[in-house]
């Protein structure tokens, strides 16, 4: 369990870090929180040739929060997102998520967005990206582009990053006015990765109906998969709401794998059972937000 | 009076310098030592064609590959098989590298040496093993069935079988008013201690001995193996066990093939060697442990009384059996827990299969013992419509029956008689604790809250303390010092701080005086090993023992220089003065220098004890006939067989409806290990223990396909609880001394493991209703038992079938 021979590179700046990134090609990796990736390379499964750490770089290290959402620069912290009491007023979901991240001493240097470059289709932020809509903005060398999560993630720990590129910062855009966010996951212990996770997401009409009802689920499939489940809903108010109907529309839906801590038909059950928690708790977040007229959320942190 | 030490719940005095980071594991020594790294089979079965190093041969660092030719004499030889037994018919051991077939993932097929861990990393990955892959038996169903076997000359697969009765039990089951006839099932864990094993070699070329470090249950062993391997003389080996970061059974097992391989090559090279292993290699290539697969028939009387059991079971040992058949044994003698049961038939065969080795794992064979009768005392209850806790106490062996002799032989080859214990009060306690009376009320109110919960209860009697012996050694030196050592290691269980309580009270002397050794071969070389629950009874007494010897040495000498009668005398903090006049004393610390007759004075002190400074009243020798010089004690204790200690668990656990978690709300354990030295180290171990209960009955279990690739090497997916997994734990106590040791004591290290997957089990029949007979769950499995119980595929409890002889 050490890692074979590598090179590493601590450049100062951002753009020296695609100058590394360029000239080493795929044999380079970057290193962000290191919680993944030292792992892979301990147990010899992953062998870049040339490391590329980007804490020194500068720059990175920005979180900010607008009316529109958040932005999460690459070196920010798990921990830090996951604490930050504006981060969790504009999107609480951030917070509740994160919280299921791991254990706090490896959300104290795992990074967001390394989670989201590491692509874990068990990862729970990739889910919320997917869920939110978020973007991923992404650099290299003279050039620029902005990812959403259908284009990024492209499979079990794989994203449509190239070589040498590298994600400068995600964006995860706020809750709407009379919506709510939950999540929840099964896990075989306190922190592990999911077993079966899901985010939800319940937006409101003037009428306090549902009007959208999204899940994102965790651990289902090679990516994180959204399900879009507002018919299943029936357009009425959170509370008169049968939220088994979404549920059982998403077991069918849903083509979980199975590995050695569950098969596919409990992943399957469980999917539809968190389906029901999350859309229950975020319409009743939902409502609860509308309610109150100013869009806060109310509940638990977790 | 000095304050009394014996039964005080003193803080581990090791504590302080672990939690602090000052700990000194294996892979804190040796900084400049050589790596040693393995090639390991990628193969559960395979022949060994060829193996290529020439890709490694340039790599800067490399020192040394060895392969199994390379091996001299009695190092290639197969490893030892220690504990043989008659009916082990075919034991079968492996070599510290392959000799041409490899028969489980991980075995060591060559060594490398070379300058750093990360180099001798490089350096295997460049090494080209062609093996010939051979059919591999996975699982106890395959080994039974034969149809390929694991070591040619096996047949069946079938390395032992035994059978131990007393009465008839067949016909007593045949013959009962009822009987039931089921299997069980529990698969396999491990000890997986934080530490995993490592080996530190230093040959020193001036006189032609080497020092060796091993994470191991037992230097004085390892140190015989390593002389007899080796071909040197005992004297010239010496084993040390560093601080050990957690042993639970896999570390008794030795020589483990690095133990002897690290030594040599440090030899060969003339260079310290170091090998610490890692993670995935401890999971591969050190022990597993609890696989079995149980046939019971029982019958019992109106009460729930047993008139007669008769199991039959299959053990399932892995590749080699280097540790004999411990565990099967155990499990068929400590099977029968509190209770006398009429006829008892026991048989068992131990099988190879193409898995990792199978030796104890705390607990050792009991946890299977107690889950087979746990479960058929739940059947009975069930069975009858009776409360199991009413079902349990009809079979209670009671306290007047003691010693109470079960018939069988134990694991120490000696009668199975219990020593002592209180099962009545035992089982009031923890129904007390636990609410057992009040549960179903309880259960019916979150009932109507749509909350399923269950409540659980099992015994166990766990024989501890086996011999042979232990020995004690305690000198005090000429500044008060007390130096006491014993050849049996420590890994983590706080022998630190016991023994000392019991020197402080044998000797009156304060415990901060009182300095413990453990586990190294230069201070103390005759030992057995640290397992079986057995250093408190064995070191402890020994150590109690040598106390003694030295007291009185103590109280002669000081006799002579007050002018008092030594039975006068008492030793208070230290020091040595008349009862009733304490002003007439002398510190234990000058009894040292005048207990040691002097020509020469190096120090204040020594002048005392100098030939013309010392009274010599009379003509006799300085050092008096039978005398030796110096304040020391050395004795042994040797017991005649094992003491039983005994306990009862009780839980309430809470079924998740829809995703079929299992969460444990409250445990209660109530414990009888005799007098306890020290009631906070008792709870300390009951706790760590069911803890690793917990993890065996929901969480751990070894992954193997059909291959006999084990597929969860890690702590990612071999689910090791965390803190977060466990819930708060209540412990009574009981105190039934034993008869059998002057300290009184019984053993304190397993018990907690022992009882808990049979409690959990019942506990999670009771809320669901359905029937288990194997562990451990998972919440996948749990989630196919519901299902099956609704198509009618599994038994759901209470449906009784009509048993009653015609
Ligand atoms: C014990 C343990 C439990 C865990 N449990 C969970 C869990 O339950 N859920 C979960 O989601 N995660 C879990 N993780 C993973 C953890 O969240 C990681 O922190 C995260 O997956 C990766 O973030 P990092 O900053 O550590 O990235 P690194 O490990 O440094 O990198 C991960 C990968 O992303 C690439 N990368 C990182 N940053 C960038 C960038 N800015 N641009 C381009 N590529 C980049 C790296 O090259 C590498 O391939 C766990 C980790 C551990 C050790």
């Amino acid at each position: 369990m050490k890692p074979p021979p590598f090179t590493y590179h601590s450049p100062s700046s951002v753009e020296e870090t695609l100058d590394v990134l360029a000239e080493t090609g795929t044999d380079g990796k970057v290193l962000a929180g290191g919680q993944s990736l030292i792992p892979l390379m301990n147990m010899r499964l992953a062998a870049p040739a040339h490391l590329i750490d980007i804490n020194g770089a500068g720059g990175l290290d920005v979180l900010r929060t607008s009316d529109d959402g958040v932005r999460v620069g690459a070196t920010v912290r798990q921990a830090r997102v996951e604490r930050d009491a504006e981060v969790f007023r504009v999107q609480p979901l951030l917070r509740w998520a994160t919280g299921f991240v791991a254990h706090p001493v490896v959300r104290n240097r795992g990074t967001v967005v390394g989670s989201l470059a590491h692509a874990d289709p068990a990862g729970e932020l990739p889910a919320v990206l997917a869920l939110l809509d978020g973007t991923i903005e992404v650099v290299s060398r003279g050039a620029r582009r902005t990812v959403t999560g259908r284009d990024f993630f492209a499979g079990p720990l794989e994203s449509s990053l190239e070589p040498d590129e590298l994600a400068v910062s995600a964006f995860f855009p706020a809750l709407p006015d009379r919506a709510g966010a939950s999540f929840a996951e099964v896990a075989r212990r306190h922190g592990d990765f999911a077993v079966c996770g899901a985010a939800g997401l319940v937006e409101l009409d003037d009428d306090l109906r549902v009007a959208a009802a999204r899940v994102a689920y965790v651990s289902v499939g090679p990516n994180p998969v959204v399900l879009d489940l507002t018919e299943a809903c029936g357009h009425r108010s959170p509370g008169a709401t049968d939220w088994t109907r979404a549920a059982d529309a998403a077991r069918g839906r849903l083509d979980p794998g199975a590995d050695i801590h569950a098969s596919a038909e409990y992943r399957r059950h469980l999917a539809g059972v968190l389906t029901a928690r999350v859309l229950g708790e975020a319409g009743a977040r939902a409502h609860g937000a509308a309610a109150s007229g100013d869009g806060a959320h109310s509940g638990a942190l977790r | 009076m000095t304050t009394r030490m014996f039964g005080e719940p003193i803080q581990r005095r090791e504590d302080p310098r672990l939690l602090a980071g000052r700990g000194r594991y294996l892979d804190d020594l040796g900084h400049g030592a050589l790596a040693a790294a393995f090639v390991r089979s990628p193969h559960a079965h395979a022949r060994v064609l060829d193996i290529d190093v020439t890709d490694a041969l340039d790599v800067d660092g490399l020192v040394a590959i060895y392969t199994y030719e390379d091996l001299p004499e009695r190092v290639a030889d197969p490893l030892p098989l220690l504990i043989p037994h008659p009916a082990l018919t075919h034991g079968r051991t492996g070599y510290p590298l392959a000799n041409g077939i490899v028969r489980h993932v991980g075995e060591p097929v060559a060594m490398v040496v070379a300058t750093d861990p990360y180099v001798a990393e490089d350096i295997v990955d460049l090494i080209q093993v062609n093996f010939e892959p051979l059919p591999a038996v996975v699982g106890i169903e395959n080994a039974v069935r034969a149809e390929r076997l694991v070591h040619d000359d096996v047949p069946g697969n079938v390395g032992a079988h035994l059978v131990q009765e007393v009465g008839d039990a067949p016909l007593a089951v045949d013959t009962a008013p009822h009987r039931l006839e089921f299997r069980l099932d529990i698969e396999r864990s491990a000890s997986t201690p934080l530490e995993g094993r490592g080996v530190y070699a230093r040959p020193d070329a001036s006189d032609g001995s080497i020092r060796v470090y091993s994470s191991t249950q037992t230097s004085t062993s390892v140190r015989f193996a390593i002389a007899a391997k080796l071909g040197l003389p005992a004297t010239k080996v010496e084993v040390i066990a560093p601080d050990v970061g957690g042993g639970f059974g896999v570390k008794i097992v030795h020589p483990w093939p690095e133990e002897i391989l690290v030594s040599w090559a440090a030899r060969v090279l003339g260079r310290e060697v170091k090998w610490a292993e890692d993670r995935r290699e401890h999971f591969v290539s050190s022990a597993h442990e609890r696989g079995q697969v149980q046939f019971v028939r029982v019958g019992f009387d109106d009460e729930g009384r047993v008139l007669g059991l008769d199991v039959r079971f299959l053990h399932d040992h892995g590749a080699y059996t280097p540790y004999g058949i411990i565990v099967p044994i155990i499990t068929s003698t400590q099977l029968l827990g509190p209770y006398k049961v009429g006829a008892y038939r026991a048989e068992f065969t131990s099988l190879y299969t193409n898995t990792v080795i199978v030796t104890p794992y705390r607990g050792a064979g009991r946890p299977q013992g107690v889950f087979c009768m746990e479960r058929t005392m739940d059947r009975i209850a069930e069975h009858l419509g009776r409360d199991r806790a009413e079902v349990r106490s009809a079979n209670f062996i009671q306290p007047h029956e003691f010693p109470y002799d079960q018939g069988l032989v134990f694991q120490d080859g000696r009668p199975l008689i219990y020593d002592s214990g209180n099962y009545p009060e035992a089982l009031e306690k923890v129904k007390e604790m636990i609410g057992w009376d009040e549960f179903p009320g309880r259960q019916e109110k979150a009932a109507a809250q749509g909350r399923r919960l269950g409540i659980g209860l099992a015994c166990y009697v766990e024989g501890t303390g086996v011999g042979p012996y232990e020995g004690g050694h305690v000198q005090v030196d000429s500044a008060g010092r007390v130096h006491v050592s014993t050849g049996l290691t420590s890994q983590g269980q706080g022998h630190g701080t016991v023994f000392a309580q019991i020197v402080a009270e044998e000797l009156g002397v304060p415990i901060d005086a009182v300095e413990v050794t453990t586990g190294d071969t230069r201070r103390f070389s005759y030992a057995v090993g640290t397992f079986a629950s057995r250093a408190a009874v064995l070191s402890g007494n020994a150590i109690a023992l040598a106390c003694r010897r030295l007291r009185e040495k103590a109280l002669r000498i000081a006799g002579e220089a007050l002018e008092a009668d030594p039975g006068d005398l008492e030793i208070v903090d230290g020091i040595v003065r008349v009862v009733g006049n304490p002003r007439t004393a002398i510190p234990l610390r000058t009894v040292a220098v005048l207990a040691n007759p002097l020509r020469y004075a190096f120090d204040e002190e020594a002048v005392r004890a100098t030939q013309f400074a010392r009274s010599s009243g009379d003509d006799g020798p300085p050092v008096p006939e039978d005398d030796e010089p110096g304040l020391e004690g050395r004795d042994y204790y040797s017991p005649v067989r094992s003491t039983f200690a005994s306990g009862m668990h009780a839980a309430v656990v809470e079924v998740d409806p829809d995703t079929a978690e299992v969460r444990i709300l409250r445990y209660a354990v109530v414990h009888d290990c005799g007098r306890m030295i020290n009631p906070t180290i008792v709870e300390g171990q009951v706790h760590g223990g069911v803890a690793q209960g917990i993890a065996g009955a929901l969480y751990e279990r070894m992954a193997y396909d059909e291959s006999g690739q084990l597929l969860n090497a890690s702590f990612m997916d071999f689910l090791m609880p965390y803190a977060t997994e466990i819930p708060r734990i209540t412990t009574g106590h009981l105190e039934t001394p034993s008869p059998l040791n002057p300290l009184g004591i019984k053993g304190a290290g397993e018990a907690g493991v022992i009882p808990v997957s049979a409690v959990i089990a019942s506990a999670i029949e009771d809320a669901e209703g359905i029937r288990i007979a194997r562990m451990p769950i998972s919440p996948d499995e749990l989630f196919w038992l519901r299902r099956r119980a609704e198509t009618g595929e599994v038994e759901r409890t209470g449906v009784v079938k009509s048993d009653r002889a015609p």
